[in-house]
């Protein structure tokens, strides 16, 4: 496989917050006591939460994207976005388990089972998993439909994301307000074509039907999430 | 035994070190430690040398509160001072280090008001100098789970508040801080309703842990800390610790406070630091202490029980939280 310079930036860009995190977890060893504030473990968990619900919503922008300014190219790096998310999440999780409860098992139990909002995030991240694993092109090819019928699980992902970080959130809902925006601007970009494609299918409308027959329906793109492509 | 001890050290018996002052050496190392921190308080606080002075300095008080402090390692300064829920500077946890620079501190007048013999509008050196400072070192812990430990400079507020006279008819006493947008630029955003305010019970107000702080760590209180004037409840979460006080009213019915107002299934007046009550979106059953890495147990009342469970006998501390 070779990698484009557009791709190679793009992952450059996509790691960076995980390099600076990295960078100053190393400066925090080397005793220098103000890097990622005086509660590092609480700063490191808003950190990775922030950045993967960033990109899970930049996973979901890509199609609109696509579609607004028709550079299709965007579409070969959706595959990248999701799997970075999943990146930053595990970052979240393995934080909650190893520094924040230090693998103290009972306690990480009772919490994501009595406290609803890390309810949502721990379903989030179950439901995350599989998609993470049928991301490669051999899982593609082997699920074939299945897999657009599965990798659509990504909507209910990133609003369980989403509503657990604004419920996080003691009082200041500025920045899960502008997350929830944002999925709501995503979701009814989808809403909006779907209900443009059911109006055209119906049987009050057999022209539409002819043309989705002929599948020369260019709308189905934007709410069809496709397989990624090889490049 | 004794002609032992004699043959083999070959002391006198009136070179023995009478064991009273052998055993008080320690606490007479950590007098003069504080002899020298109550100087610096007195110099950083800029006081002018008077009798009033050599009352801070005196020791009986810092001695005697010894018994409420704590010998826990003390957060570091820089924790403890660039660490900071001060919603009035910004809702991050750096923001009022880095914000809390346009507060002016002096003059600064205090409002009493109330069920009291001495209202009135007073500057707040009025309130402060007829008292001596004390240190106290206090275990804070926030609501959030996590903890630190301050030395704090301040007074008892209940020597505050009999200057003051509470009639009979004040139950309850309520704080306000500052509005003013020009000085607290966090205020611009309505994340709470502003003014903040608190409240205490009078038996809470008056007990002797119950601290008004005007320092930390030796000197005065730097802004973001809640300058010039702030509240320390230490057996109760740290939010109860309101900061740059400009009211203090004595009412007859129990004040509302801001969190309370802001979440009432999650924040509730008493707010008193309780492991088997949880926030309903988290443990308090554990807590960071600031600058550890494991958590650590959470204690009833933060652990001064001793000093305060008696005001609580016989209530429900699930339903008055």
């Amino acid at each position: 496989m070779r990698l484009s310079p557009l791709k190679i930036t793009a992952h450059i860009l996509a790691l960076l917050p995980a390099i600076w995190l990295f960078w100053q977890g190393w400066l925090l060893y080397d005793f220098q006591d103000n890097a990622l504030t005086a509660n590092p473990i609480k700063y490191i968990h808003h950190y990775t939460g922030d950045w993967a619900i960033r990109f899970l919503l930049l996973g979901l922008a890509i199609s609109p994207l696509r579609k607004v300014t028709g550079w299709n190219r965007l579409i070969s790096f959706r595959r990248m976005v999701g799997l970075y998310a999943f990146f930053y999440v595990m970052l979240h999780l393995l934080n909650f388990i190893v520094l924040d409860y230090y693998f103290d098992w009972g306690t990480i139990i009772k919490e994501i089972i009595k406290r609803p909002a890390i309810t949502f995030g721990m379903t989030a991240i179950i439901l995350l998993l599989p998609l993470a694993v049928t991301s490669t092109k051999g899982w593609v090819r082997r699920l074939g439909k299945r897999w657009i019928k599965l990798h659509k699980l990504i909507y209910l992902i990133t609003i369980l994301a989403v509503v657990h970080n604004f419920m996080m959130v003691k009082a200041d809902i500025l920045q899960p307000a502008i997350h929830m925006a944002i999925l709501a601007v995503l979701l009814s970009y989808r809403l909006y074509h779907w209900f443009l494609l059911r109006k055209k299918a119906s049987p009050a409308n057999p022209k539409a039907r002819r043309s989705k027959a002929v599948g020369s329906d260019v709308t189905t793109a934007a709410e069809k999430p496709c397989p990624p492509t090889t490049s | 035994m004794l002609f032992k001890f004699l043959k083999s050290s070959h002391v006198k018996s009136g070179e023995i070190t009478p064991e009273n002052i052998y055993l008080g050496r320690r606490e007479f190392i950590q007098d003069t430690a504080r002899i020298g921190a109550g100087v610096a308080a007195v110099a950083t606080l800029g006081l002018t040398p008077s009798p009033a002075q050599a009352e801070v300095r005196a020791l009986d008080n810092i001695i005697r509160d010894g018994a409420f402090g704590t010998d826990e390692k003390q957060t570091s300064y820089r924790a403890v001072t660039e660490y900071n829920n001060f919603y009035e500077f910004g809702t991050d946890k750096s923001d009022p280090a880095r914000n809390a620079h346009s507060l002016r501190p002096r003059p600064w007048t205090v409002k009493i008001d109330g069920h009291v013999d001495n209202p009135g509008d007073y500057d707040i050196d009025d309130l402060i100098k007829p008292h001596m400072l004390q240190e106290r070192v206090y275990r804070m812990r926030c609501v959030e789970a996590w903890s630190m430990v301050i030395p704090w400079v301040g007074i008892p507020l209940a020597q505050i508040i009999k200057k003051l006279g509470p009639t009979s008819q004040a139950k309850y006493v309520r704080f306000e801080t500052l509005v003013d947008q020009k000085q607290m630029p966090g205020q611009s955003r309505r994340v709470i309703k502003w003014p903040y305010a608190e409240g205490l019970r009078m038996d809470e107000a008056m007990n002797p842990l119950t601290l008004m702080a005007v320092g930390l760590y030796g000197k005065e209180l730097p802004n973001q800390n809640g300058a010039p004037m702030r509240l320390v409840v230490p057996w109760k979460y740290g939010f109860k610790g309101i900061k740059s006080i400009v009211r203090i009213s004595f009412v007859d019915r129990m004040p509302s406070n801001s969190w309370k107002r802001l979440a009432p299934h999650e924040y509730g007046f008493y707010a008193n630091v309780n492991p088997e009550v949880d926030h309903p979106r988290w443990t308090q059953a554990n807590e960071r202490r600031i600058g550890e890495f494991r958590r650590r147990k959470t204690l009833m009342f933060n652990g001064y029980s001793e000093e305060v469970a008696h005001m609580y006998s016989g209530m429900n501390l699930k339903k008055y939280f």
